[in-house]
């Protein structure tokens, strides 16, 4: 130890080392903002929420599907005697039973027309609105949440996983990780890359959190084997840092652009977001019923079934609702019906809200933000309308 | 600006190899595109329908009758086309590790990102690497609009994209087949226009994409039926895409195909869309409009010629003054990481199967750039801030940390590693911190993991 401060000492590293510090400096951080906890889960591809939750209430349902969405008689499990839910997600089935589960039928961003994945995911994740221009917004709606929150610290919000998610891209100070990210650096060879870093701000940052992380060793998620493992290591990673200092926590699970094969394509994608839920709710234990969990996709799909066993990007979509936090065992919001009049441009369920409306609302309810924050900076432009109360 | 080879490389290609200089001239440097066309072991549809055939024939005997066909049988016959896939994945690294001047590999894997179509079983992955050899790389060097045309019509954009099962509502199948209400899908329509060539951005309308869905009806693929055009999908009669009308006079044919692709190609949009995404490529995130203007302005003059293009990218002075604007993706890093510990081409090929999963397919996955898994038919994204995460630079310290000492006998002394990988260009930070390394595995790390080599 003692010839490698010497070595420090003559290479006169040691005044940039210690103090800024990123180990050092997390240590002192004041107490987390609340015990309320937010989990964003991103559904990338487009999910066909009238398949999800099945109105087999309405006959036109069976006219506009030959095979999909058929309700109770194919297995899916009756909710409210008119929705019934996707037979793959019975496993959700106990939260809807004890009000952790509810969801939103029709809604979405106020992205119309083009039915583009990537322009819908990137106003999904900007939430703002049609007088922006995607391609200048730098920010996502949960770092705009964070600028407005006192008491902030870096770990306060996480995203997880590989995949970029720009829900949390922006100023405010917020961490990343993914799982599968570790490695073992002595000490000397921390201090060398964080000079090498240095000039760099990109590097310097990502670098020195992914050193700072890796030291601390909290990627060491562990799942079982299974078709989910990587959905799963990913709910337990934000689990672990929701039971510690995080209070905010996005990922993405992608696979839900089922033009064709729909059902073993959302079979799938639903027995990834299923294990998701219960992964988190199983590793927050007791913090579960300060969680409060979103899951939101760019649009729905049409109504109708297309010639291959799918459905085509469409417009109005659906939002899962999960957690301790949540007055669930209900749906919320209005049903647009599927009569030729009632539909979008002919083609795709109406939208009754602003899916941002809802995501507002529970950002008041949750971390005591003030209306006029959430309208103006964190959705600008967005009128809120009456609280849907979402949270318990 | 004059032409610096070591930037050229680092910028247009794979970085600097230990073994192989770079082309010396500008001209050298644009001629070299020529050696990526397709070699000896490229894949080919052919080959990729015999091996699929013979499976999907396994399996059918099978069930008529166990006794036909074992079980053993079937898994091997996987076994074996997972063996290919994996060894094309290989080969694509054995290439790039060994061309001189990495550009025409570069353009393989750009045109390849623009026109995306995904793996995923040991036929897709297949499927996938002949779609690469068989409609990207015999057109690295013609117009964008032969191209696009070899890209949408090969069989694996048309089954990525759900186009072998769009069918014309009124098509002759269709109305025999009633009953199973067989009809459009619009997924290529839709990323034919907005991802391939005008752009989203661009004047067009949901009409647009079905009156365009319509005109495809009849491109299709199937294992066991030859060609890639069905006239009993097609929806009969004239569809009018962009105020254009095609075919209606005569039976539907790829020729209609082929024609609005030259439209499409031929847009205004089209050329700025691709002025731009190049540039992005290969200049800078937020690229300068004078190099924009430029691609763009080519583009129009040369009706899509693409080496014009690629030169154009080497003319001005923006691709000197904006070095290191790019964050190298995952497979430009290992790729680039391979170049510097000096495996050339040979040597990749020379790399055992297990080496190869461990050492390169699987970090792949770990850094975020699964092999020909792309989150989306709009490919990997181009931001540096995608890349230079905390994870994925976790992973980059990680595999530099644990394998050059797997891939080469004997670790290079980290100040010769270092002007292998960067030459001239290395920073003085990291001159400073290399030779200060307490051992030659961490000197080589700090060059690996180092923004100078991570950048471009």
């Amino acid at each position: 130890m003692l010839s490698r401060r010497l070595f420090l000492k003559s290479t006169g590293l040691i005044g940039c080392s210690a103090a800024a510090h990123p180990i050092l400096s997390s240590i002192a951080f004041a107490s987390a903002p609340g015990e309320n906890r937010l989990v964003v889960i991103i559904l990338r591809g487009a999910m066909d929420g009238l398949d999800v939750f099945q109105p087999y209430g309405d006959p036109r349902l069976r006219k506009l599907r030959k095979t999909l969405s058929a309700g109770p008689e194919n297995g899916a499990l009756d909710l409210d005697g008119f929705f019934a839910l996707h037979p793959r997600l019975e496993p959700l089935m106990p939260l809807w039973q004890a009000g952790e589960l509810a969801f939103v039928p029709a809604v979405s961003t106020p992205y119309r027309d083009k039915r583009s994945h990537f322009d819908g995911q990137d106003m999904l994740e900007a939430g703002t609105g049609t007088d922006i221009d995607l391609r200048n917004q730098r920010d996502g709606w949960l770092n705009r949440l964070l600028q407005q929150m006192p008491g902030l610290r870096s770990e306060t919000a996480y995203s997880v996983g590989v995949s970029d998610m720009r829900i949390l891209d922006g100023p405010a100070p917020a961490k990343s990780w993914a799982p599968e990210a570790e490695f073992d650096l002595g000490p000397q060879a921390q201090r060398l890359l964080e000079r090498v870093y240095h000039d760099d701000p990109l590097f310097r940052v990502a670098g020195g959190q992914a050193m700072e992380i890796a030291a601390e060793g909290i990627g060491r998620t562990v799942a079982d084997a299974g078709p989910s493992r990587d959905v799963r290591a990913l709910a337990k990673f934000a689990a672990d840092r929701l039971n510690d200092q995080t209070r905010i926590a996005t990922f993405s699970i992608s696979g839900w652009d089922s033009h064709a094969r729909q059902p073993q394509v959302l079979g799938r994608a639903l027995d990834r977001l299923a294990d998701a839920v219960l992964t988190l709710k199983q590793g927050l234990g007791a913090n579960w019923s300060q969680t409060t969990v979103l899951a939101m996709t760019e649009f729905g799909r049409t109504v109708a079934e297309n010639g291959s066993g799918g459905t085509d990007h469409g417009t109005g979509g659906a939002m899962l609702i999960a957690g301790g936090a949540v007055r669930g065992g209900r749906v919320v919001g209005r049903w647009p019906g599927l009569a030729e009049g009632d539909l979008y441009a002919g083609r795709d369920l109406m939208p009754m809200r602003d899916i941002r409306a809802y995501a507002a609302w529970a950002l008041r309810d949750l971390f005591g933000l003030s209306r006029d924050a959430l309208e103006q900076a964190v959705f600008p432009g967005l009128d809120m309308q009456d609280n849907p109360r979402i949270l318990a | 600006m004059n032409f610096n080879p070591d930037i050229a490389a680092i910028r247009l290609g794979y970085g600097l190899s230990a073994r192989v200089p770079p082309p010396q001239t500008a001209d050298a440097f644009l001629r070299s595109v020529a050696l990526s066309v397709p070699d000896d072991h490229a894949v080919s549809m052919d080959h990729v329908r015999a091996e699929q055939t013979m499976l999907s024939d396994l399996n059918s005997l099978r069930k008529k009758d166990p006794e036909a066909a074992s079980v053993k049988e079937i898994r091997q016959q996987q076994r074996q086309m997972r063996i290919q896939s994996a060894e094309a994945v290989r080969h694509r690294f054995a290439r790039a590790a060994g061309d001189p001047g990495g550009f025409g590999e570069r353009l393989v894997q750009f045109w390849a990102d623009h026109f995306t179509v995904s793996g995923g079983s040991p036929y897709h992955d297949l499927m996938a690497a002949a779609f690469v050899d068989e409609a990207i790389r015999p057109h690295l060097q013609g117009s964008f609009a032969q191209l696009m045309f070899a890209a949408e019509t090969h069989p694996r954009m048309v089954t990525y994209l759900d186009q072998d099962r769009s069918f014309g509502p009124h098509s002759w199948l269709a109305r025999r087949r009633k009953g199973r209400d067989l009809g459009l899908n619009e997924n290529l329509a839709r990323e034919m226009i907005e991802l391939h060539s005008l752009g989203a951005d661009a004047a067009y309308s949901q009409k647009d994409v079905r009156q365009l869905a319509k005109l495809l009806t009849g491109l299709s693929f199937h294992l066991r039926r030859d060609g890639n055009f069905r006239p009993v999908m097609a929806e009969p009669g004239a569809e009018t895409v962009l105020g254009q009308q095609y075919g209606g006079d005569r039976p539907a044919s790829l020729d209609d195909i082929r024609a609005v692709i030259k439209d499409l190609a031929a847009h205004p949009a089209t050329s700025r869309h691709l002025a731009r995404k190049l540039a992005v490529h290969f200049v800078a995130d937020d690229p300068p409009q004078s190099l924009v203007d430029r691609l763009d302005a080519t583009y129009r003059e040369t009706g899509g010629n693409l080496p014009s293009l690629y030169a154009a990218l080497l003319d001005g002075p923006e691709l000197w003054r904006h070095f290191r604007q790019k964050v190298r993706q995952p497979f430009d890093f290992l790729v680039a990481a391979l170049r510097a510990l000096g495996l050339d081409q040979q040597r990749v090929l020379d790399l055992p199967m297990r080496q190869v999963n461990a050492r390169l397919i699987r970090p792949l996955t770990n850094m975020g750039q699964d092999w020909a898994m792309p989150r989306g038919p709009d490919g990997w994204p181009e931001a540096a801030e995608s890349w230079a995460t905390p994870q994925g630079i976790a992973l980059r310290i990680d595999w530099a940390m644990r394998q050059p000492r797997v891939l080469v006998p004997k670790l290079p002394d980290p100040r010769d590693f270092l002007q292998a990988a960067l030459g001239e260009t290395a920073s003085e930070a990291l001159k400073w911190a290399v030779p200060r390394a307490e051992s030659a595995r961490e000197g080589l790390m700090i060059v690996l993991a180092s923004a100078d080599f991570n950048r471009r």
